[in-house]
């Protein structure tokens, strides 16, 4: 062992999450940065997973990517060639990549590129596709096709030109601390960081040479998203825990993800195996018309944001949604946040949350903790209808189940040579 | 049937909606309900949902339309008012933090200087070890706990100057906060340390109902007297109260310890610088010997504190906390006597009462020539006696013979303290302050010539409404540097204190040497100021302390892991690498 204890190795991991540089450089094509989307593959969020296995509305997602590349005509075809196994799946942590929700990304959709500049490890995500019927919670309408073209043909170049223009790219963390001031805490709530995003990106978009109606449909769109940013921060979360991956020691946590089977987590010591355990299905506030009987089981990537800190875990930043996680208001919010304290190794201080008597977000979730107290990581999250095409029907809270912590103990037990 | 409420330009957000859903879709008689903000994609899902009617074609994205199919629509629309009036959460913070680790526990009230641990007994000797670790003193509610266990805790804490009280002790007061089960009692100068909680209570109650107070009530656990013990915790508990400023007597409950155990307690108590009022439940108490009093039930054993704690009146130790005359008194080791000098008989015989009992004196039923106390070199002298009238006029008319008798005790190096009574009203001297006021300045001038000084206390007897003025004698006094208590009693009894304080100093001191040294630091740190708590257990524990003003946090403990012995013990294993 390279440190003296566990407990010195998780001070080298959280050093580097603290130190991290995250910068957003580039908006670019999927196939160009992963190059394992040449050809008939699609990225899913979480471990591993088969066509079998996905729940309805990922389904729908391969569906809709399998008719936005043109691979099939109808969506008859297009569930055909899924079944028969003519798609790849790849788990998009296993290529530098996050996805929300099914995180089905294929190979000409824009991500964003964001780079963790003190240890140039960068990350990728696809782009946030606003609410309602959209490709992340399965619906492969018209509307959601015709979007995902203009995404293709009209945002990721517009994004691109504009970011290009930012000498050193646009500094993420900068940002995310103003936005955690402000009352988000980027998995729910993004309403802040997007309108500072807006507002840094307008004066390039303006020079980015692109006409007046792209210009005017581009700001119109980032304006009327108030999610936009959740895929930056997915992204920059990915980035700055990888990072902290490449330490072999230690028992911190560095991604949370789930597939709508199987959650899994992984953690500093224990290289780049997945700890699995079956989701839970979220708990939470409904559209009108739905309930929890219309709910899919947990899915998506965007849990990496709470491995990193924020989301669930600093749900006190966040008052304006705080009735997510129970009925007592903001001292719900509190105690959620003090409970996820119990399972940390520390605060961030690079985000400080105001009515968290300025106390660093929570930093650096350990899974010996975990175990010991019961205490499992909570997870702000969208809610979709299980049936494919629906989209959004809710959202709320779930946990990660403690069986992947058991299992990731007993593996630490193993490394360690601690034998019970 | 469908029935439409626009609630024009009440923009509420989605969550908000959301909940209004859930809590109108609960109602009796609701069959199904939309609630949403009348914008054209919400008209569209309203449509898809088969909840439109034509009532939403005028509704702009400002209003909030909610469409329910019911037949009581009256009851929906209060029901929504109600619940638009009472947006706001309730949101009712508890006055102190709920944690679930230790390490949380400290870093929350890092101040904190006792765990109370009231888990079950298989666990509470592992996290009672745990608060040892962190230096706190330790109350231990929980029982179940094995000897052996009792025993390596308390050992344990006695190497680190902690106390750990019980296990299965179930009550205590600190410093005036309830620990565990216990009465709410004025706080006061009588110290208890018990091996019996409902004996604690008992006695401390009875002291509360009686105008009494306590201090601190130390429980030890019904095994602390207990040959395997031997008394670890209750030598602590005496030793820690009797170096107390706040308590003037000890009480000691217990049940019959092991004979041997019985004998080191009193070779203890013997070694204290307080008296000590100790039952040792169902022996019959033996006869008093040095500051050792033995009671027979809990109720004697209550009110004999009183009667003692009245005598050391703490409020003494403020009037002479920095008394410079005390100071130059202590120096003068022959210096310890009180003379009493009274016109008023009846006064001088509550004065002789009460010093005798003060220093334990037996009662002199004679008192030739107003003598009514002699004891070494105190007394308490009845000037109206028929001994000094022979041929003079009364005290209280001519103060011509106390006045000598007052300058006799001054000029005395022996003399602490004068006392005197001053008894006004229709006949008596038209301004007896006026005689001695200059008498005892010039006398306290002269000694401090000398490098000496004594203290003065009087009584005046009598009401504004009498012709000498009763306010007017006071400031007469007091601007001759007399202290003027408001009762006869109140002056005795500050007499008496005084001279406990310079002996029981002494005594202290000559005791100390007796006493082994043992360093009860943090357990003294713990009664010196209202406990800091971290309450392991039972939260009701810990509301009792946050009521009555200590500082709790809530420890809200569960086992290990679940109580996965063997994941426990990877994670011990872990922790150890």
């Amino acid at each position: 062992m390279q440190y003296k204890t566990i407990d010195e190795a998780n001070q080298a991991v959280i050093q580097h999450i603290t130190a991290s540089e995250p910068f957003l450089l580039d908006v670019v094509p999927a196939k160009s940065v992963i190059s394992e989307l040449n050809g008939k593959a699609l990225l899913h969020s979480g471990p591993p997973t088969v066509w079998e296995k996905m729940p309805h509305p990922m389904q729908g997602s391969c569906i809709g990517a399998a008719l936005f590349e043109g691979w099939a005509a109808t969506e008859e075809e297009a569930q055909k060639m899924l079944e028969n196994g003519e798609v790849t799946f790849i788990s998009a942590h296993s290529v530098s990549a996050v996805g929300p929700m099914g995180g089905i990304t294929s190979a000409n959709m824009p991500v964003v590129v964001v780079e963790n500049k003190a240890s140039e490890k960068r990350a990728y995500c696809n782009l946030n596709e606003g609410i309602g019927a959209v490709l992340r919670f399965g619906a492969y309408n018209e509307e959601v096709i015709n979007r995902l073209n203009w995404m293709k043909d009209v945002l990721g170049p517009a994004l691109s030109k504009s970011l290009k223009q930012i000498d050193g790219g646009m500094n993420v963390n900068v940002l995310v601390a103003k936005a955690i001031t402000m009352g988000d805490e980027f998995h729910q709530r993004n309403i802040a960081a997007s309108a500072l995003f807006l507002r840094q990106i307008v004066p390039y978009l303006i020079t980015s040479g692109i006409s007046e109606k792209e210009l005017q449909e581009v700001t119109k769109f980032l304006a009327d998203n108030d999610q936009f940013f959740l895929n930056i921060m997915m992204a920059t979360a990915k980035s700055v825990m990888d990072t902290a991956a490449t330490e072999t020691e230690g028992s911190i946590v560095t991604a949370l993800a789930r597939n709508g089977d199987q959650f899994g987590i992984k953690v500093s010591g224990l290289g780049d195996q997945w700890f699995t355990a079956p989701v839970n299905t979220p708990d939470g506030l409904y559209f009108s018309g739905y309930s929890s009987e219309d709910a899919t089981p947990d899915m998506g990537d965007s849990a990496i944001t709470e491995a990193y800190g924020v989301g669930g875990m600093a749900m006190v930043a966040a008052p304006g949604v705080v009735r997510f996680v129970g009925t007592g208001g903001f001292n719900d919010a509190v105690n959620t946040s003090d409970e996820m304290r119990e399972i940390c190794i520390a605060n961030n201080n690079n985000l400080q949350i105001p009515t968290w008597d300025f106390q660093g977000a929570c930093l650096g979730i350990d899974i010996r903790k975990v175990v010991e107290t019961g205490i499992t990581p909570v997870i702000n999250t969208g809610i979709a209808h299980k049936v494919a095409g629906t989209g959004q029907i809710g959202a709320g809270t779930v946990r990660v189940p403690l069986g992947c912590f058991e299992k990731a103990l007993e593996a630490l037990a193993e490394k360690y040579g601690v034998e019970v | 049937m469908l029935h439409t409420v626009i609630k024009k330009n009440l923009y509420q957000d989605s969550v908000s909606l959301m909940l209004l859903t859930n809590h109108l879709s609960a109602m009796d008689g609701v069959e199904r309900i939309s609630v949403m903000m009348g914008t054209p994609s919400n008209k569209d899902i309203m449509k898809g949902s088969g909840l439109y009617t034509d009532e939403l074609e005028a509704a702009s994205p400002n209003d909030l339309c909610v469409v329910a199919e019911t037949e009581d629509v009256d009851r929906v629309i209060e029901e929504l008012e109600d619940f638009l009036n009472n947006q706001s959460a309730a949101s009712e913070a508890t006055a102190y933090s709920t944690v679930r680790t230790w390490e949380m526990a400290e870093n929350k009230l890092p101040s904190a200087d006792l765990a109370l641990i009231s888990i079950a007994g298989e666990h509470a000797a592992a996290e009672a070890n745990k608060a040892l670790d962190r230096d706190l003193n330790v109350f231990l509610f929980s029982d179940n706990v094995s000897i052996e266990d009792e025993l390596q805790l308390k050992q344990r804490a006695a190497e680190k100057g902690l106390m750990v009280m019980g296990p299965d002790c179930g009550t205590g007061i600190l410093s005036g906060v309830p620990i565990a089960f216990a009465n709410v009692i004025e706080k006061g100068n009588i110290g208890v340390v018990g091996a019996s909680g409902t004996g604690i209570q008992e006695v401390t109650t009875i002291i509360g109902r009686n105008g009494g107070g306590v201090s601190h009530a130390i429980g030890t656990g019904g095994r602390d007297l207990a040959l395997e013990i031997g008394a670890l915790t209750t030598i602590q508990g005496l030793r820690v109260l009797d170096a107390d400023p706040e308590t003037d007597v000890i009480v000691y409950i217990s049940k019959p310890p092991a004979p041997e155990v019985r004998e080191k307690v009193v070779e203890v108590f013997k070694t204290l610088s307080k008296p000590v009022v100790s039952i040792f439940m169902g022996d019959k108490p033996k006869e008093q010997h040095d500051n050792v009093h033995y009671a027979w039930t809990l109720e004697d054993t209550a009110l004999k504190a009183l009667e003692l704690a009245q005598t050391s009146n703490t409020s003494a130790d403020s009037i002479l906390a920095d008394n410079e005359d005390l100071k130059k008194i202590k120096e003068n080791k022959d210096q310890r006597f009180i003379k009493g000098y009274y016109c008023g008989g009846t006064l001088a015989l509550e004065a002789a009462m009460i010093l005798e009992d003060a220093f334990n004196l037996d009662p002199d039923a004679a008192h030739p020539e107003g003598m009514m106390l002699q004891h070494g070199e105190h007394e308490v002298i009845d000037l109206g006696d028929d001994a000094y009238t022979q041929g003079r006029a009364h005290p209280m008319i001519d103060p011509t013979f106390r006045v000598e008798k007052v300058k006799e005790a001054i000029a005395n190096p022996k003399t602490a303290v004068l006392l005197l009574d001053n008894v006004i009203g229709y006949g008596a001297h038209d301004d007896m302050a006026g005689v001695f006021a200059p008498v005892i300045e010039k006398g306290k001038k002269e000694a401090a010539e000398q490098g000496r000084a004594f203290i003065a206390i009087a009584s005046v007897t009598g009401t504004a409404q009498d012709p000498q003025v009763y306010q007017d004698q006071v400031d007469k006094l007091e601007a001759a540097g007399v202290i003027v208590t408001e009762s006869n009693a109140q002056a005795t009894k500050l007499a008496a204190a005084i001279i406990d304080s310079l002996e029981g100093e002494e005594a202290a001191e000559t005791k100390a040497e007796k006493a082994e040294a043992a360093d009860l630091t943090k357990a003294s740190e713990l009664i010196s100021d209202k406990p800091r708590v971290i309450n392991v257990g039972l939260t009701g524990f810990a509301d009792t302390v946050q009521e009555n003003g200590g500082q709790v946090v809530q420890y809200q403990w569960a086992p290990i892991a679940g109580g996965d012995k063997r994941l426990a013990a990877i994670l011990e294993k872990l922790s150890k690498l």
